[in-house]
């Protein structure tokens, strides 16, 4: 292959970073993946061949031709119901982890840069948040509210922030150190400039890594919310509630076309979101 | 004589040494121990000393990124020591410094234009258009091309990034810089280079500089009066040319000495060897704080600490004594 020496002018450090990722492998097998999930998700309507709440007189039926994936114990399309599972796995894990990151990013840079008094407020907040245990909380909150895709959402977006919010501070804290930021403030600089204009986009990196993963472990808790019967209310389909049908000792040993699918779909999505993690961290932390 | 752009008065920055869970204060370092002295209009003050004599600290405290503990930092008839942050950053436009490391003074993510039309832009002098214009305008200024504007900090060599902090710290059309060692991280080719660059914008924009260093070289070739500082204290002040024909304090003679000498036939000298190290800041020894390393050393300079009389602070001024 031809390499070229001469360096384009003005290359972002953007560019560098996306060339470094394109030589992960896996992490761009795993990208091709989600970024299958996501036309899955969103093309629903065309690509599934029943309506995913429809009721067939045959149910609990084995692979057809009419039903690729077979029925359910009710008599619905296992297919269809995975390809609309997609979307609900998909909004559950992007949408908590954009909450929490808009929570955690906000409370870390002041935290950090504000240090004193606001910092200790702050982190003493995340330490009682971090001392929960979690999982039970979140079937708490979630019961209390009632089960839907928006609480899924809410609740573990605002649960989940301060991982983030300590990683945020830890970078912020270092580069207000530095002279860059030094100079904005000797420049003059109103706080929320350099706030977002010099200090986010330096502390992006581990950001951008951390919310990867974010999202694969918010689908891993959806899916055992629903499997619990706290997740996305039935009929819609998701790949957890779906999984819940597994509970039955019959499905389980005899119907492995029902609980198969969405457990392989879950393992697929957070398999694929990790290993572009994993691809990002690597691109992101070679540089200096 | 005209009145002082900057008069820095008794300047104290002392940092608490905090210890145990409780974080209790238990001493304090003196990083910067009753500074005084004047900057006046058009002149370029060198500070010099060694690592740790508080010379960066009192330059940051110059332009307000160091709180002073106490004394005052009179600034063109205003005291910003204890400015509010709305009102500094007002006097923020004309009080600049530039940094030593140009490998941390630019925002790695942001283009060299954006970098320097950013100020007039935050400060609402200018539209996005005119910034950018002037921007460009003053990267020639500085003797860079203009398509660098596109660049981002990675692309540039160290002595191209001095020259865009340079730019940088112009852009606001400032009265006073503060260089912080500026061409210390520079190869030895590019430091004349950035030094000739600084004396032209001087005489250009008619700038007031106070030029920190630990390199008497540099301090030599820019500076027209020079306060010498040890262990945070100043030493002694005069004139560029009075201090390199004849120092009064021991310290700033010792400093000379050590000065490589480029001539080979003059190598042979005696030279002044000092025993010893710096003492720590945290602890100052008492007296007169050069006492511990000093050749001339009497009884009366481990008690009594000498002030600054007549631009020197030492009981026997090397003059005096006739030595």
């Amino acid at each position: 292959m031809h390499k070229r020496v001469e360096p384009e002018a003005g290359r972002s450090s953007a560019r560098l970073m996306l060339r470094r990722f394109l030589k992960h492998r896996m992490a761009v097998a795993g990208l091709v993946v989600v970024v299958l999930m996501v036309l899955m998700a969103a093309l629903a309507p065309v690509l599934a061949p029943h309506n995913p709440n429809q009721i067939f007189d045959k149910f609990e039926a084995s692979p057809s031709s009419e039903h690729l994936l077979g029925t359910d114990s009710v008599g619905r399309d296992v297919l269809s119901r995975l390809i609309y599972g997609a979307r609900v796995s998909m909004s559950v894990g992007v949408g908590a982890v954009v909450v929490y990151v808009v929570i955690g990013v906000l409370l870390g840079l002041l935290a950090g840069y504000y240090g004193r008094w606001v910092d200790q407020v702050i982190m003493r907040i995340t330490d009682v948040f971090m001392s929960f245990p979690y999982f039970m909380v979140i079937l708490i909150l979630v019961s209390v509210l009632g089960p839907s895709l928006l609480t899924i959402i809410v609740v573990i977006g605002v649960l989940a922030w301060p991982m983030i919010g300590r990683l945020v501070r830890g970078s912020v804290l270092s580069i207000k150190q530095t002279d860059y930021v030094q100079a904005a403030v000797a420049l003059g600089y109103r706080t929320p400039r350099i706030l977002f204009r010099h200090i986010l986009p330096n502390a992006l990196s581990p950001i951008i890594v951390n919310a990867t993963f974010g999202v694969a472990q918010a689908i891993i808790l959806e899916s055992g919310l629903s499997f619990l019967g706290m997740g996305v209310r039935p009929p819609a389909a998701s790949w957890g509630n779906m999984l819940s049908e597994a509970q039955s000792i019959t499905v389980l040993s005899s119907q492995p076309w029902i609980w198969i699918p969405p457990g392989l779909m879950i393992l697929l999505a957070v398999l694929a979101i990790n290993f572009v993690g994993d691809g990002l961290r690597d691109s992101m932390e070679s540089r200096s | 004589m005209t009145d002082p752009l900057l008069q820095v008065r008794n300047l104290k920055r002392y940092y608490p040494i905090r210890k145990g869970v409780i974080a209790r204060t238990v001493g304090h370092v003196r990083a910067v121990d009753d500074v005084s002295f004047d900057v006046y209009p058009g002149e370029t003050l060198g500070i010099v000393g060694e690592s740790g004599c508080g010379k960066s600290t009192t330059g940051r405290a110059v332009v307000r990124l160091e709180a002073p503990t106490a004394g005052s930092v009179v600034y063109d008839g205003t005291d910003i020591a204890g400015l509010s942050t709305a009102k500094m950053r007002r006097l923020r436009t004309e009080l600049q410094m530039v940094f030593q490391d140009p490998y941390s003074s630019l925002n790695p993510q942001i283009r060299i234009g954006e970098l320097l039309a950013e100020p007039l832009i935050a400060h609402k002098r200018l539209d996005r258009t005119a910034a950018h214009a002037k921007a460009a305008e003053m990267l020639e200024t500085v003797g860079l091309p203009k398509l660098y504007l596109n660049r981002y900090p990675h692309e540039l060599s160290g002595g191209q990034r001095q020259r865009v902090g340079i730019a940088r710290a112009l852009m606001l059309e400032p009265k006073l810089i503060v260089c912080d060692e500026p061409v210390s991280a520079l190869d030895v080719s590019i430091q004349a280079q950035v030094l000739n660059l600084l004396k032209d914008l001087q005489g250009e924009f008619g700038l007031t500089y106070v030029f920190i260093s630990h390199g008497l070289g540099a301090i030599k070739y820019i500076s027209d009066r020079i306060v010498v500082m040890y262990l945070g204290k100043v030493m002694e002040t005069a004139t560029t040319a009075e201090i390199f024909a004849q120092p009064k304090h021991p310290y700033t003679e010792i400093l000379l000495d050590a000065y490589p000498e480029p001539d080979p036939r003059l190598r042979d000298r005696q030279r002044i060897i000092v025993e010893g190290d710096v003492p720590s800041p945290a602890n100052p020894p008492k007296g007169c704080v050069f006492h511990t390393r000093c050749p001339y050393t009497k009884d009366i300079c481990r008690t009594e600490s000498p002030p600054l009389a007549d631009g020197v602070a030492c009981h026997f001024p090397l003059e005096a004594a006739g030595r």
